[in-house]
Order: C-alpha cells, then structure tokens, then sequence
C-alpha cells in the first residue's frame, strides 16, 4: 500500500477540505470548503504547505490516526482539542514529526467545534470537479463524498520531513470577540422595523441543529412584514434566512444553493467562523455595520491572516525530540539554516 | 417595459441584482442576458454568479474589486439585452410516465377530472423554460406547466422521492437530479437522463435559460437508456433554437 494515514478511529465529523468548489452554484452547488479558514490556513503553514492544500476539518472530536508511511509531518490548528501521539500528550500549533506506526488521538474540543488537521505536501485526493472539497449534501469530493470511517487510507503525497518544525504561540493565535457583525439585507424589507430590532437587540443562542449546512438559532422570534415566502434567490455564506418560525438560521458552507425564505441579514465574511466554530447553548448577538465598515472588515481580516501566518516560527531546539534531531542530521545542513528568526520572542504584532 | 435594477446587499462578497418582481419568462430572459453580459466580460473579483427567477446573484473577492465597482460594472451593461439570449438550447427529455415511476400520475388525473393519458398528454406536450438550476445539483425549476393542470402540493412533504423524478408543484414542473430528496411535489414519471453526474464529461446538462420537452418513454426504453446513462451517455438530446 502507499503511503498513507489510516483512520483508525473517524471524530465526531472529518471530512476532507481544501478552500472550496467555485463556479458550480449556477448548477445547484455551493463551494463547501473549510468552516474556519484561518484555522486551516495556519495548519497548513504550520506543515509547510500552500495554504490552499487539502486537509481533514475536524467536527467536536478528531479521532485517531495512524502513520503508515517512514516519516509524517502533521499538526493541527482551530478548536482546542486535547492530542496525544502515542499516549504522550502534544501540542496543537505545532508540527510534529511522527515516525511509522505512530498513532496521533485529537479528544474532544474543550472550546470551538472545529479543528483542522494537515500533513506536509498534502493528500493524493483526486479532485472532483475541480476541487478536493467535500460537499456532504451533494455526495461529492473528499474520500467519495463522505465524511472519514474507521479503516479508511488518506494517501500521503510527498510525506517526510524537511526543516525544523513550525510553530504558532499562544500570544500570536488570534482571537476574535465582541457581537457578530452583519450587513442586512438583502431581504431586510420583508421584516417589520420592530422584527429588525428584535434581531438586532436579542441574544440568540446555537441549537443543536448546526451542521456545515447551517446553524439554526433559538431566541425571540423576528416579525415578517408579510409572509415568510420570497420568489427563491441565490444563497451565500454566512445569510442568515428567517423561516416561518422567526428564528434564525446562518447558512454556511455547504449550504442548499438558493432559496425561498426571506435573509434578513449576511454575517461578513471576517466573523463567519465564529458561527461555525461556536458550541451549542453558546450566545451569539448580532450588530449591523455599514458596507463601508464590512468592506474593512474584509481588507482587516486579510491582514490579520497576513501577520499570523507570518508569525509561524521553527520551534526551539529545546523542544526538539531526538527523533527529530536524529532525521534533520540526516538531511544535513538544514538546522543551521534553519536559525531563529530575528523577530523571535516579539509580540507587538499580536492581532487582535 | 424597462425596469430600473435593484441592488441588494448579500453580505461584504455578494451583491444580489433584481431584475423584475415576479416570475415571469421576459424577466428570467433578462437574468440570463446580464449573466451571459458579465460572465464575457471575465471581470477579475467576480468568484461566480447564480442566476435565479428574477435575480442575479453576483460574489466577488472584496480585496480585488468593490462592491461600488461591481455595480458600476452591471450599470454599464444596463439594460440587459434579452433579445441577444433568445437562441436558446431545447432538450429533449425521455420520460416513464406513471406506475412506480410517477405514483402521482392517478392522484393528479382525478383531481382535475382528466385521465391519467391526458395528463400525460399535456404535460409532454408544453415546451418549458428553466427558469433556474438550484436545491439541489442539477434540479431544473420549469416554467411552462399548463394551466389545466396546475396542482398545489401535497400537505406533508415525502420524506425521500425517487432518484430523477418528474414532478410539478403548483404551476411549476421540475427535473429532478439522480438523488433522492425530500418534496412535497407530486411524481409523475421518472427520467433516465441524470442532470447531474459529477463523472461525465459534461458533469450538468441543464443551464437557465434552456427550453425543455418531454417525450414520453415505454419502460423497455427506460430500462435501455438507464443502462446507458449509468455507462455515461447524457441520453437527453440538446438542439439550438432560434426563437
């Protein structure tokens, strides 16, 4: 067999995800891709790859991996569950350099729903469509349109390990807080002025009804003006459609294409993750910004991914394993250049 | 008569474009016209378009283009020339009307006081429009249903609908995808065209702005074309019309 990750136990929910299928919402298909994008995004930089590699979105629980390949370069970034290799625990955050047979187990999420997990040079996953996405409602992408079972073989591309591994501290992960922000619109008209306030003004907390579809929402019904039937329309990431229960839902990723229930509101696309990522019984409150205010929201958030993927630095020497040390000599002249960069131990870029 | 576009925010990466305010085929003409406008133009931020009944959903890349910029883009092609789209693809769509494939088929006929053949007859014998592809990979909304036998839905929705269904639903039909999903349309045939196989080579037939017809099929033809289709033949065939 080739080199591979077996599956020895799936998660909750591991589908595969690269950043999503565009240009087939015309054809009834919405682009999927990861739920949390920066989170996915570090993981890749934390293994060395483009930022658009494939990787495995982990739902609430990881599951438990193993290494069937000489070498395998693996972290994990997002939601904050608990990883052993081996039964020792380690770090998310960071690269590990994991030899054959090693197993890696990603517990359950103390905080966020998901994490997301990468390998150095990435998954031999054909594409379908253009994409390694899997789109679970449309049976497509990932390992045959299916979220990872036990006994599954995730083929390995170029695995091995080049370099000291990477790392992301604690202090440079950024943090996002404060109400989730929305453009209303485009249906805002079809609710009453008091049903926009309601909206606007109450805590709405995550049901257990949230899925990469959508998080369905429970608080104070919103008031339609007139009905809750529009003539159907193109859907987005992050609407937010008002069936005739008045209670909220945000569509995500893998979302239906179009749809006939009004939107009262788009989450931007800077706090999309936040829903995706909140726990179930967790509030969320939403605040309407300006499209000029959402267009920064957009350029800032760009920037912060700039600057967090620019702060991923080569761990210690200290925290090395002789493993590791061990295959780096054997590669030969890449620790000493591999040196601490110069901005080492400096925080004052930490995003906010 | 001209209609003014609406623009509607769909978030800081969509802007939605109304172009009428009801369903009608001059609308969803005009519809196709500006996607077909915009999507020659190649504009770089524009990620995809979804065209629907009356609208335009446009998303961008915020960091490549702005949302003033993409109206100002969608002004310059105002006002969309339908008459442009008016060479259109017509499928032809073989259809196993009744019995297992179309379990509605009976309930329909009685309703209307029709039989189950002229049911049949008038359903084949309309030429229909797609107004959009949406819900679903590959689900074709039609326009075009005659009148005589436009029937509301049924009150609870099937949980699971046979794979490919031909169906309508108050005054629309519809194609349905080779998956099995929950509606409450009623079925009066099934298809052995699959609008959607991610395998073949042309992974979706349908686009808005197709015209379909229906050929009613024997269940010996059904079972030939399947074969096929499963073999990846679209079986349904397309020809270009001028209207």
């Amino acid at each position: 067999m080739l080199d591979h990750l077996t599956v020895v136990e799936p998660g909750m929910q591991s589908t595969v995800q690269d950043l999503g299928r565009f240009g087939l919402q015309r054809y009834g298909i919405s682009a999927a891709g990861p739920i949390d994008p920066l989170s996915m995004r570090i993981a890749n930089a934390l293994v060395g790859n483009a930022l658009d590699e494939a990787v495995v979105e982990l739902t609430l629980s990881g599951g438990s991996y193993r290494v069937e390949a000489e070498h395998c370069r693996l972290a994990v970034a997002g939601a904050d569950m608990p990883l052993t290799i081996d039964g020792a625990r380690a770090e998310s955050y960071r690269a590990h350099d994991l030899p054959r047979g090693s197993v890696v187990s990603i517990g359950f999420a103390r905080k966020s729903m998901r994490a997301y997990l990468a390998v150095a040079g990435g998954f031999t996953i054909e594409p379908v469509l253009g994409s390694r996405s899997t789109h679970l409602r449309s049976h497509l992408g990932g390992l045959d349109g299916r979220a990872l079972k036990a006994g599954d073989a995730l083929p390995l591309r170029r695995p091995g390990i080049a370099g000291r591994p990477l790392t992301l501290r604690e202090q440079n992960r950024p943090v996002f807080t404060g109400p989730v922000r929305v453009l209303l619109g485009p249906q805002d008209e079809a609710f009453t002025p008091a049903g926009i306030e309601t909206f606007l003004s109450s805590v709405y907390t995550v049901t257990s009804k949230t899925d990469r579809m959508g998080c369905q929402l429970d608080g104070p019904p919103i008031e339609h003006r007139n009905g809750f039937n529009i003539i159907s329309d193109g859907i987005v990431n992050g609407s937010i459609q008002v069936p005739g229960s008045g209670t909220p839902i945000v569509l995500l990723a893998d979302r239906q294409s179009t749809g006939g229930y009004p939107k009262i509101a788009t989450v931007v696309s800077a706090d999309l993750a936040r829903i995706g990522q909140a726990r179930i019984g967790e509030p969320i409150r939403f605040e309407a910004v300006s499209e000029e205010e959402a267009a920064r929201s957009a350029v800032a958030w760009n920037e912060v991914l700039e600057r967090t993927i620019a702060m991923i630095e080569p761990v210690g020497l200290a925290e090395l394993s002789t493993e590791t040390l061990m295959s780096l000599n054997l590669i030969g002249g890449v620790v000493s250049a591999q040196a601490p960069s110069s901005d080492e131990g400096s925080s004052t870029e930490a995003p906010t | 008569m001209s209609y003014e576009p609406k623009f509607l925010s769909a978030g800081d990466r969509g802007l939605t474009v109304e172009l009428g305010d009801s369903v009608n085929e001059a609308t969803n003409a005009k519809v196709v016209a500006l996607d077909n406008a915009l999507s020659a133009q190649a504009i770089p931020g524009v990620v995809e378009m979804v065209p629907t009944y009356r609208s335009l959903l446009i998303m961008f890349d915020p960091l490549l283009i702005s949302k003033e910029a993409l109206r100002q883009r969608v002004l310059s092609c105002w006002p969309p020339d339908a008459a442009a789209a008016s060479r259109y693809r017509r499928w032809t769509i073989p259809v196993l009307y009744g019995g297992e494939a179309g379990e509605d088929l009976e309930y329909v006929a009685s309703v209307h006081g029709l039989s189950a053949d002229e049911v049949v007859r008038l359903h084949a014998g309309a030429e229909y429009r797609v107004y959009m592809i949406g819900f679903a990979p590959g689900f074709a909304y039609l326009g075009g249903l005659p009148e005589r036998i436009h029937t509301s839905r049924r009150l609870e929705p099937r949980m699971r609908t046979p794979a490919s269904s031909i169906s309508i639903g108050g005054e629309q039909a519809a194609v349905w995808p080779p998956i099995e999903i929950p509606s409450g349309w009623h079925l009066l045939g099934r298809t052995p065209v699959k609008t959607y196989d991610p395998l073949r080579r042309e992974p979706f037939l349908l686009a808005a702005g197709d015209r379909v017809v229906f050929a009613p099929i024997s269940a010996q033809e059904f079972t030939t074309l399947s074969a096929a289709a499963d073999g990846g033949d679209p079986v349904a065939t397309a020809e270009m019309v001028d209207a």
